[in-house]
């Protein structure tokens, strides 16, 4: 059992968990995962580290609500636990002094750019942060990016915070006025991902991207979280979870991601189901 | 000799006891099992088992002894069943093999005791593993537990991977007075068993009760830990106090064939479709969370001879497939599944398709698997395996519909344990270097066998691996 010690919501369906877990606490690396499972019945998912805390025995995650698991993590409060969390699995970002570092969340992923920003200002690279978020109340961890780099910008959709529009318009500005950039890491929905991949193609930057294949054992034993990287199979769990933006076959991961969109909704109406009956 | 003092309380005289049939186990029919997840084989009778022991002809040279990777005593304890001490047969079998309800299910008896015994020759062998079987879950019902009966040691030694080998090393090594702590990346114990091995085949219950014994003899667990990123082998012993450390975490990574559409949905590796209806168990969904792809009314085929692929096949049968086919490419000859498995598999419908192959996984336009395309395949001059090598005959392709397809051609090497413990010796292959009498590796104090020694293999390989482990580290650790 691990258990909660904080929990705080950060916008909309989006909570910060402080979770127990020394062994995990002492190891983990920027870039990282943990997979959990809340209860007996739950399904086991991947959910990126965003901090922890080696002293205390903590780590935090952040997590949308998208299915049955987000939402059920997203009702969880300081003193509930969690039935198993194992990590910190993955390989951790590259860190080292590129030069002019792009660090690009959009939604939640910010919270997963997070830590890789911030061990990329520690090691002494020009950050530039560019986070987009669809709305105003959406946008996630603005005071903890501000501290880790030397520009944040900030995108919505809907114009009601920073600039209106995507992410990307403010990385082709960048590079339209002729910025030098040594590297790019986004991490965020696939379409974004895919899209920022397309921006620095043409000027070669090298890019990388954080991808969230459907999961399940994480140390490399199914295969389940196999993609197409430069036309090979990779395993995101034990390979990855970033690789080479340009290498990557986007669409195949779109596919393989909705392989359960039907069970996934219906376990989301089940759920809803039993939650407003039993209200 | 004592032993031979206590053997032969067959009381019936040779002639007789040769005109005994062997006995077979009781069994769910064939169309009632292939709709459920129950065990297939529902063991022996008191009376079955004391008939098929009756049929020992109590060898001078008992091969079926020496052919036991584990080196049960068969001799002793079936012996034991003639006398109707079922307790103390068990309790024999211990002595060499801690998991006896496992093996008497999952062993290929016919490759080690059975195939060695003498009445082969002349019939069918003695019931080997059937008895195994009968005498461990006769020993569950009591509920005896053999305590250590030396005094602690004061070492300590960390298991990494709670599979067949290191439930082995930790029921040995905790009989020698050893503190032990079993690590698993999972949330489950049991490696294989657990993940691997269905239900219908080996019980939940049964591994839990193993390990439960396990547990109450004073072996200790840890879940959630892949040792290599929760902590190192290094940080085990440097930091956490572990005198010497155990590798047994498997064969690893599944093998896929590198032919196009592998990437589409529908297609699994055998290793996920079975640890999502094992572990996870989403044969029940949604009920419990996890789901997997409805082979409910469609053709469903698994790519591979073995008893992966006979379980995943099966799996899929009883989750509601329409057909359900084995894709071998060589023939049944070559299959490497347990005997068993092939003649329940074939009772129960499966579509054998042998000396045939998948060139291709078929896209339905969206994303999805449609079908296989599959070539015809004849056995050509033997390959560096010695069996055939199978070679493709030419313009024989042929299109098979299927909605899903499972592969089960292998697995490689596993590398998070290597990659994060320096100086740790592999093979080209990524399996970790092991002295095949000692088990020890390239570091001292570091002791591996297993798959991730041998590349995969079958369970009582692996408990023999951690048998030869468990003396190596008994006498590492008590000279040095």
């Amino acid at each position: 059992m691990f258990k909660v010690t904080h929990a705080e919501s950060l916008a909309p369906g989006v909570k910060r968990l402080e979770i127990e877990a020394p062994r995990i606490a002492r190891k983990q690396q920027p870039g990282q995962f943990v997979i959990v499972r809340v209860y007996e019945e739950g399904e086991r998912i991947p959910l990126t580290i965003e901090k922890s805390d080696p002293q205390r025995g903590t780590i935090s995650i952040v997590v949308q609500e998208v299915g049955k698991t987000t939402r059920l993590l997203n009702r969880l409060e300081a003193g509930d636990t969690l039935l198993d969390v194992v990590g910190p699995l993955g390989q951790a970002s590259e860190i080292e002094k590129f030069g002019t570092v792009v660090v690009m969340g959009g939604g939640v992923g910010t919270a997963m750019a997070y830590p890789t920003a911030a061990a990329l200002k520690k090691a002494g690279n020009f950050v530039v942060c560019i986070v987009g978020a669809r709305d105003k109340e959406r946008v996630i961890l603005e005071r903890e990016l501000r501290l880790v780099s030397d520009v944040l910008l900030i995108t919505t959709d809907d114009g009601s915070y920073g600039a209106k529009g995507l992410v990307t318009d403010k990385l082709r500005e960048m590079i339209d006025r002729g910025t030098h950039i040594d590297r790019v890491l986004a991490i965020g929905p696939i379409p974004m991902m895919k899209a920022v991949a397309e921006v620095t193609r043409p000027s070669a930057i090298r890019t990388i991207v954080s991808l969230n294949p459907i999961m399940l054992d994480g140390t490399g034993m199914c295969g389940g979280c196999r993609v197409l990287v430069d036309g090979k199979s990779q395993f995101a769990c034990v390979d990855g979870p970033e690789f080479d933006a340009h290498l990557v076959d986007f669409s195949t991961l779109q596919h393989r991601n909705a392989m359960y969109r039907e069970a996934e909704k219906e376990s989301l109406d089940r759920c809803t189901q039993e939650t407003s009956s039993h209200a | 000799m004592p032993e031979t003092a206590s053997i032969k309380h067959a009381t019936l005289p040779l002639r007789e006891r040769m005109k005994i049939p062997r006995q077979h186990m009781l069994e769910q029919s064939a169309i009632e099992r292939a709709a459920n997840f129950k065990e297939v084989n529902l063991g022996y009778t008191t009376e079955l088992a004391s008939r098929e022991a009756q049929r020992c002809l109590y060898c001078q040279k008992p091969t079926c002894m020496t052919h036991c990777p584990v080196g049960v005593k068969v001799q002793e304890f079936v012996d034991l069943i003639v006398a109707g001490d079922f307790a103390a047969a068990a309790a024999k079998i211990r002595e060499d093999n801690v998991l006896p309800a496992i093996t008497g299910r999952v062993c290929p008896q016919e490759d080690h005791c059975e195939g060695s015994c003498v009445l082969t020759k002349k019939g069918e062998s003695l019931g080997i593993g059937y008895l195994e079987r009968f005498v461990a879950d006769y020993e569950q019902s009591t509920g005896i537990v053999h305590m250590p009966t030396v005094p602690p040691t004061g070492k300590r030694v960390a298991v990494v991977g709670s599979g067949p080998a290191g439930l082995t090393v930790a029921g040995d090594l905790v009989q020698r007075g050893h503190a032990v702590r079993v690590f698993e990346a999972l949330h489950e114990l049991g490696g294989v068993l657990t993940y691997g091995i269905p239900e219908f085949r080996l019980p939940k219950n049964i591994i839990k009760q193993q390990i439960d014994y396990l547990r109450a003899t004073g072996v200790e667990f840890e879940t959630n830990v892949v040792v290599g990123k929760t902590v190192t082998i290094d940080e085990l012993m440097q930091e956490e106090g572990y005198d010497a450390v155990f590798i047994g975490t498997g064969a690893g990574a599944p093998l896929f064939m590198n032919i196009p559409g592998e990437h589409l949905n529908g297609v699994y590796s055998a290793n996920e479709f079975l640890t999502r209806v094992n572990l996870m168990k989403a044969y029940k969904f949604p009920d419990y969370d996890e789901p997997i792809v409805s082979v409910r009314g469609k053709d469903v085929a698994v790519i591979g001879g073995g008893n992966t692929a006979l379980d995943s096949i099966r799996t899929a049968l009883r989750l509601g497939a329409r057909k359900a086919y084995v894709i071998y490419r060589r023939s049944e000859a070559e299959m490497p599944a347990r005997a068993e498995e092939v003649r329940h598999a074939r009772q129960e419908g499966i579509d054998f398709q042998l000396l045939t192959n998948p060139t291709e996984f078929l896209s339905d336009g969206n994303g999805w698997l449609a079908g296989m395309r599959c070539v015809r395949m004849e056995l050509g001059e033997p390959d560096a395996s010695g069996r055939r090598r199978p070679v493709p005959i030419a313009g024989s392709e042929f299109d098979l519909p299927v909605s899903v397809a499972i592969i089960s051609v292998g697995t490689s090497a596993n590398p998070v344990i290597q990659r994060s413990s320096p100086g740790l010796a592999t093979d080209k292959r990524g399996y970790i270097q092991a002295d095949p009498e000692t088990q020890r590796t390239s570091r001292k104090g570091i002791f591996a066998g297993g798959d991730i020694v041998t590349g995969s293999a079958t369970v009582i390989l692996a408990m023999g691996a951690g048998r030869r482990a468990a003396q190596s580290i008994h006498e590492y650790l008590m000279n040095g």
